[in-house]
Formats: C-alpha cells, structure tokens, sequence
C-alpha cells in the first residue's frame, strides 16, 4: 500500500515535472524569438533598448508601451517625420510592432 | 639530457609568450567557440551568453588586444578622429558576459573531430562553431601591389588599424597640388559606399587644407555602387574641380616607385598617394577549412535561417565572408545583425528547441561627405521560408534626401550604440 502510493506519487511528479517543464521550454522558446526581434533594434538603440549616455537615439527601454507602439506606427505612415526610422519602421508589420513595444516596454531603464 | 630538453622546451614556451607571462587559460572545449572578434563573431559570442541567460559557455578567438572599427575610420583619415577614438577593448566582453576571450588566432579548424587549433598550439573542442573571420585582402590581383604593401609604399588601410594611420601620414605628408587616387574592386567587396565616403572626406580635408590637391576615384565597376546620386551631387557641387570619378577602371598593376597605377584597358595613371584596394574574398581560415562554396570559391554558402555553412554541419558563418543574398551588404551593422540570428539558432538548437522561423536583418550605414555631414541608406531583410532567402521588405529601406549635420551625428551615435551592443 505504502509503496502503491509512493509510486503513484513519484509518478505523479515525474508528470507534472514533465508538463512544467514542457510549458516552461514553449514560453522560453517563445521569449527567444521575442528578444531576436527586439535584438534587430538593438544595434543602434542599444542592447535591450539601453542606449549609450549621450547618444542621440532614444533609449527605448522602459518607455510606455503604448507610447512605443504609436510613435512606430506613427512613423509607418509618415505623420511622424524622421530621418530614418520612416524607413525602418516600414519593415516591421504591426503585430511585430506591438510585440516589440511589449518587450521594450518591459525592460529597466 | 633531460635538463637541455627542459631548456629547450622553456625557451620554446617563451618565444610563444607562453612563459612566466601568461595569463590566458585555453580550456580544452567549449559549447560554443567563436573564431574572430569583428562585428559579427563579437556580436554572436556576447548573444549566445545573453540568450542562454548565461548558461551557454563561449571562448573567443582573436588575435587582436582591441577592436578597431572599420566604420568611422575613414574620419581617421581626414583628421576627425583619432585611431583612439574608433577602438574599444574586448575586456567588455569578458567582465560584463563571461565570454573567454582568447588572444591568439585559429591556424586549423577540423569539422569532422569538432576541434580548432590554434596558432598558439592548444586545441579546443566545440558544439557549435561560429567562423567570423572577415576579409582576406587578394593582393595578387594587383601586381606589384603585395611588396608595395610591405614596404609600407601602397596601402589599404580597408582593415582599420596600423594603415589607417598610415595612411593619414601619407595624406599629411602630401604636398598641395598631389594627387590622391583610390583604387576600387568588382563588388561585392567589403562596404560598398566606404571608398565614396573615404575619397570624399579626404577631399573635404584638402579642401581646408591643400585646396589645389586631386582626388582620384577609379573603380573597377561600371557606376558608383552605393548611394550614387548623393555622392556625384556632392562631388559635383562640394568638391567642383577636385574629386573625379572615373568608372570601369580596373586596376591591374601599380609602380609604387613611380606612382603609377596601371588597368586592364585604360591608360596609367599617376598619383602621389596610391590607396589600392585589391579584390576580397573569404578570410584564410573559412577559406583553408573548404568553407568557401560560394561565388567562384570567394565566399562562404550559409542556410540564411541559421547562418550555418552549407559545406559543414555545426559551423556558422557571419559576416563579411558569405555568399550575400541579394541587397545584404557587407557591413558592420549587417554583420552585428548575423551575429543575433546565429546566437539565437544556435542557443535554439542546444536547447533542443526549433529555431526561429522568420529571422530578421536590418542595415543602417552612414556615410561622411565632410568631418560633419552624413548621408545613410537603410534597410530591413525578412527571411523568406519558401524561398530560403533573405529579402528586403517591400517599401522599406532607403537613403537620405542630402548629407546634414544632424545626420553626422546620428552617424556618430550609431558608432557607440553599436560598439557597445557588439562589445560591451
């Protein structure tokens, strides 16, 4: 009986174990394919949206999420000028747009 | 007996360095190792430990105690900037990511034992290998141009450092009314609007200071390759009378002695100080390892969603040395963009994990007319599944309308943004 339930136990752990870590690796692989995208920002805003101190970009990190996605947008259309972000915005569909003000959003300043 | 070969081998430890002195501990393998420190091999090493949270390990193979960037050196050149100002330390790498950096450089890469050896002697043993060895300059294109090079007479100063600076001495030392002409190869070759830029900043320093001096731009190809009408609209209308574009002429011999440039159908020409940029291709190592598939043997083949060769399995290619999918430059920015997507498939795949299918690429490359006025061409790159292919994203992308102030310093941030995200 005893060694009937420590098995059922050990079984039932064994399975959550697996289901947690399954879940887990998906949102993991998930938040991989989010920092790609934000990474391609990165070059000239900074590793995760940290600008250099002086730099004329801006530090995209920490800025309000709905702030970055309507100024991208913005952009997009051409109501907000720019010297090249009219161009580089143009590259990215909305969807992208949101998911990267998500992340940029998310970051400490 | 045994005391003269202990001699022997001491004496050999520190002719290599590798005495009392040395302080670099080469482990015998690493999860991933990256061979060459430029913008994509430094890029792909700092985000395979950013996107492991730090759980991949890294060594880094380059030779050199610093990076020294090829984008803004052509400043160095007309004064703008100091070689100082362009270089930054690989310590960065080190302290803030725990990447091993090792200084020496990989003489022998084996992709069937998974190993490099490098100069050094040790041997490292991968899971993934990243090959970002840049450029290897072809001197033998240019006859008489690999002695002119040694003798320090004809330079390239195409990989910043040592010949950016002398190669300012030379400009220095050149009378007023002295002629300077570069040489440009067929494309693709390494930054395609950087000999535009470099002849137009050098021209903006004889215009202030030896105005009665030429520039000469002699390029093998049959039009400006990048950003055209903004340059020959500076050219024209900045430097009237002083800057020359002449096309199709490819540059076949020099005569440093006698300063004279020779080409395959157009008549010599004569210049006090000879720039000659030979034909690129691959860097050695890519090339000695079979990586080079591509473009009559020149440039390395790469799957475009992962970066990795198509010659070898766990290899990855970044950089100036593969084979570009059309409107893919070889920049530094494009470099530093590889770099992400091989980080992040490799750190995909040790996971276990299906890498990302829809990376993507952006370019920005800014270009001085002046030490203050810059003009850029961007552009973003999707990966195209049914095509396996990189492609510029419809209505993206595009250049300045003319050079500004304010663009110079974008141009100027961009540099320290991107120093800092490859290096920092």
């Amino acid at each position: 009986m005893k060694i009937k339930n420590l098995t059922l136990m050990l079984a039932f752990c064994a399975l959550t174990a697996s289901f947690l870590s399954h879940a887990q690796s998906a949102s993991a692989q998930a938040a991989l394919y989010t920092r790609s995208l934000a990474a391609t920002c990165a070059n000239c805003h900074g590793t995760d949206g940290k600008a250099v101190q002086g730099a004329s970009m801006v530090a995209l990190a920490g800025l309000d999420k709905n702030y970055l996605a309507a100024q991208l947008k913005a952009f997009k259309s051409g109501a907000q000028p720019a010297t090249v972000m009219h161009q580089i915005s143009k590259g990215y569909s909305d969807a992208q747009i949101e998911v990267l003000a998500g992340y940029f959003a998310a970051q400490k300043k | 007996m045994q005391r003269r070969s202990f001699l022997q081998s001491s004496a050999v430890l520190s002719l290599l360095g590798l005495g009392a002195c040395a302080t670099t501990s080469v482990p015998a393998k690493a999860k991933v190792v990256v061979i060459g420190g430029g913008y994509g091999g430094a890029t792909a090493a700092k985000y395979v430990r950013l996107l492991s949270d730090y759980k991949i390990d890294v060594v880094l193979i380059e030779p050199q105690a610093a990076f020294v960037s090829c984008p803004i050196s052509n400043l160095v050149l007309s004064g703008g900037k100091q070689i100082a100002d362009i270089t930054t330390p690989y310590t960065g790498l080190s302290k803030n990511h725990g990447v091993t950096v090792v200084k020496d450089s990989a003489s022998a890469i084996d992709t069937a034992k998974k190993t490099v050896t490098l100069a050094g002697g040790a041997t490292i043993r991968y899971d993934k290998l990243v090959v970002s060895p840049g450029i290897d300059l072809v001197y033998s294109s240019i006859a008489g141009l690999q002695e002119a090079q040694v003798a320090g007479q004809i330079l390239q100063a195409w990989k910043a450092g040592a010949e950016t600076v002398a190669l300012r001495k030379q400009l220095e030392a050149m009378p007023d009314g002295g002629v300077y002409a570069i040489t440009i190869p067929e494309a693709p070759y390494r930054c395609p609007p950087g000999p535009y830029e470099r002849a137009s900043v050098v021209a903006g320093y004889f215009k202030a200071v030896k105005p009665r001096s030429k520039v000469l731009i002699l390029d093998a190809n049959p039009d400006v390759t990048s950003k055209g009408p903004l340059f020959k609209k500076v050219w024209a209308e900045q430097y009237q009378g002083m800057v020359e574009y002449r096309s199709q002429h490819k540059a076949t011999a020099v005569d440093a002695k006698a300063g004279v440039i020779r080409f395959d159908v157009q008549d010599d020409v004569k210049a006090h100080v000879i720039n000659a940029l030979p034909s690129m291709r691959a860097g050695a190592i890519a090339v000695q390892t079979g990586l080079n598939n591509m473009g009559n043997k020149r440039w390395c083949g790469v799957n475009y969603q992962t970066f990795e060769s198509t010659a070898a399995k766990d290899v990855f290619v970044l950089g100036d040395s593969i084979q570009i999918a059309p409107a893919m430059p070889k920049s530094g920015h494009m470099a530093n963009s590889h770099g992400k997507v091989a980080a992040s498939a490799i750190v995909a795949q040790l996971a276990g994990w299906e890498v990302n299918p829809a990376p993507m690429l952006t370019n920005t490359c800014y270009s001085f007319v002046d030490n203050k006025n810059a003009i850029h061409v961007a552009s973003v790159h999707e990966y195209v599944a049914l095509e396996k292919t990189f492609k510029a994203v419809a209505g993206s992308g595009g250049v300045s309308a003319a050079p500004t102030e304010q663009e110079g310093g974008y141009a100027l941030s961009w540099a320290s943004n991107i120093w800092a995200d490859t290096l920092m």
